[in-house]
């Protein structure tokens, strides 16, 4: 990537991501069930601090992650994708040699499986509404069913 | 009132920004020996390149956009030789030739993607993160036949984590492997909060260290190499040292204090704890990793908190200590001792030491992206290090960000006293020159 235009697309990000929130704001209030928009944002603001403190390390602030070691979180396959898929890759780790929007990440993710089912889903719901990303919400419940059907290799 | 919600919604933003900008400005360059402010003598003059270096130095951007240059070896006839971290059109390894300020790539060759570069004795070896291969030269130091490489070390161990293989070379006919260790504190499951330590760490068996190889035997497997030194997590800026004839290294020390034990270490004192230290090995010695890490600030071994440290109880009892430390994450990847006559006497026999640059310090503002020149008496460290070149990630708030432009990596001197820096993040090679 061109990383002269790193600052800019960070400060477009975060801009995109604040007004993003907003405007989403607006267009869920306009839906019937209200109480969906509070819990959202809610989930989001939760779910900003358990990043903060378990995923900003490696994943960094900007979640552009870190060349060759830490995959950025940012418009991935695994964060816009399959629900499942990404509960999974935070209740067990991720450690496998895949390519990640073109690039291969040599550092290990642990496993995240001590995070409670709603930390899990706050998490992942703020990634999926920040940083550029805009994907649905993911809910403590379906956090507790993957867990139950989930088989560590 | 659109706009003022706007301005409401820009207001933390633009804070974070200058919040960034505040940090990186007051942090010039790490803690040394207990002093929590970065550095020390800033550079001064500006090179041609964009660094800022000490006043009679220039830097000249000779080649870039390479791919992921990692290490670099310049022959006596000023060519260049570079790895490529991973192939770039099936070439793995570049083969330069200079003229004036620019290096022209002649040649490619070598398939496999890797770190270690080095030409000793009328060969170049280079590694794969498994293999180390060597390549005959002629009387101008050039391949002969760059299909046919001779494999001399086989089968080490890669998995992930630390996977680069730095070489170096003795003058008695040695190898030198760095193996890493493939974890960041041998716990049981690997950067898990609240996995513990593995008391008897298996990975040292075959990681954790460096490894001496012959130099001239072929198809040699861990059963031929011997444990030269262990307890090293990982290592991939190391150097032998003419003077005394002893192998320095560097090492990445580990990561993630606050975040696997946030009541014991601050994120303040997870970003520059533990130290990136420098050791001088002897055969046999053990730099303690994983049981123990180096305090630069409390000058101690401390016991690692996997293995039931806190941060005070001191650990490492049979470790070696460090000749020098340098601040947290910085990542030294290349390290070199200046035996040239071109720089002021002050270099000669001193260490130049390339900082990658941090990822581990978040949430606070990333460092390191520059040179540092760490002074030598007889042998032995003498005297503060100081950044010797700066400017490689490019605006203080890239620094901050860690969204450098340039990421130092490996070093290497030329036939008249020259410096040169690769950049693995853009394939930039510099060369840095002195003129009274
Ligand atoms: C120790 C560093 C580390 C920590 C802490 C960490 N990750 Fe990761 N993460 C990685 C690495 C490395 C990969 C890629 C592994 C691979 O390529 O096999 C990854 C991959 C991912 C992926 C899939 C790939 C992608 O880029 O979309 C997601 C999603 C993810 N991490 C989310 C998280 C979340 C959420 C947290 C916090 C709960 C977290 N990670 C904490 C290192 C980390």
């Amino acid at each position: 990537m061109d990383f002269k235009k790193a600052p800019i697309i960070i400060f477009a990000s975060v801009l995109f991501t604040v007004t993003g929130l907003q405007a989403q704001t607006r267009h869920k209030a306009k839906a019937p069930v209200k109480h969906t928009t509070v819990g959202l944002k809610a989930s989001i603001a939760a779910g900003q601090k358990v990043f903060a403190q378990y995923c900003v390390s490696c994943h960094q602030a900007d979640a552009l992650g870190v060349p060759h070691m830490n995959p950025p979180l940012v418009k991935t396959t695994y964060v816009l994708g399959d629900k499942t898929k990404l509960i999974k890759i935070v209740l067990n780790g991720f450690n496998e040699d895949v390519e990640i929007n073109g690039e291969t990440y040599s550092n290990s993710m642990a496993s995240h499986d001590f995070l409670k089912d709603q930390e899990i889903a706050d998490v992942l719901t703020f990634v999926r509404n920040s940083f550029g990303n805009k994907a649905s919400a993911i809910t403590a419940a379906q956090v507790k069913a993957v867990r139950a059907t989930n088989k560590k290799s | 009132m659109k706009n003022r919600k706007l301005l409401s919604a820009l207001l933390p933003v633009a804070a974070i920004a200058a919040f960034i900008l505040f940090n990186a400005c007051k942090s010039g360059g790490p803690a040394n020996n207990g002093k929590d402010s970065l550095n020390t003598t800033t550079p001064t003059a500006d090179g041609g390149a964009g660094l800022k270096l000490p006043a009679g130095f220039n830097a000249a951007v000779i080649a870039d956009k390479l791919g992921g240059t990692r290490e670099i070896a310049v022959t006596p006839q000023g060519d260049i030789y570079v790895k490529l971290n991973r192939a770039k059109n099936g070439k793995g390894i570049l083969f330069l030739h200079q003229e004036g300020d620019k290096a022209t790539v002649k040649t490619g060759f070598g398939t496999f993607g890797g770190t270690g570069v080095y030409v000793k004795n009328g060969y170049l070896y280079a590694s794969s993160d498994e293999e180390v291969f060597r390549y005959k030269l002629n009387a101008q130091n050039e391949v002969i036949s760059p299909d046919q490489p001779e494999k001399i070390v086989t089968g080490l161990l890669s998995r992930r984590e630390h996977e680069a293989k730095a070489i170096t070379l003795d003058n008695d006919g040695n190898l030198y492997v760095n193996i890493g260790a493939y974890s960041n504190a041998c716990q049981v499951e690997d950067r898990k909060k609240g996995s513990p330590g593995q008391k008897g760490c298996p990975i040292l068996d075959s990681a954790g260290g460096i490894w001496q190889f012959k130099a001239d035997k072929l198809n040699q497997h861990y059963g031929d190499g011997v444990r030269y030194a262990t307890g090293l997590r990982n290592v991939v800026g190391f150097d032998w040292n003419q003077q005394n004839n002893q192998l320095f290294v560097m090492q990445h020390g580990r990561d993630q204090l606050h975040d696997l034990f946030p009541d014991m270490f601050t994120t303040k004192q997870s970003a520059v704890l533990p130290a990136e230290c420098m050791y001088a090995l002897k055969k046999g010695d053990n730099a303690g990793w994983p049981y123990m890490y180096y305090d630069q600030e409390q000058h101690k071994k401390i016991l690692m908190p996997e293995y039931g440290g806190d941060g005070k109880k001191e650990g490492g009892q049979d470790a070696i200590d460090p000749v020098a430390a340098f601040p947290g994450h910085l990542a030294p990847n290349g390290l070199l001792f200046y035996t040239g006559n071109q720089f002021p006497e002050k270099y000669k026999n001193g260490a130049f030491i390339a900082f990658h640059g941090s990822w581990n310090r978040a949430p606070e503002p990333q460092a390191g992206y520059f040179v540092v020149f760490q002074p030598f008496k007889d042998g032995k460290p003498s005297g503060e290090w100081e950044v010797f070149a700066d400017g490689f990630a490019g605006t203080a708030a890239q620094t901050a960000s860690g969204r450098a432009e340039h990421r130092p990596c490996g070093l290497a001197q030329g036939p008249d006293g020259s410096l040169y820096v690769t950049d693995d993040n853009q394939g930039t090679i510099y060369k840095i020159t002195y003129k009274k």
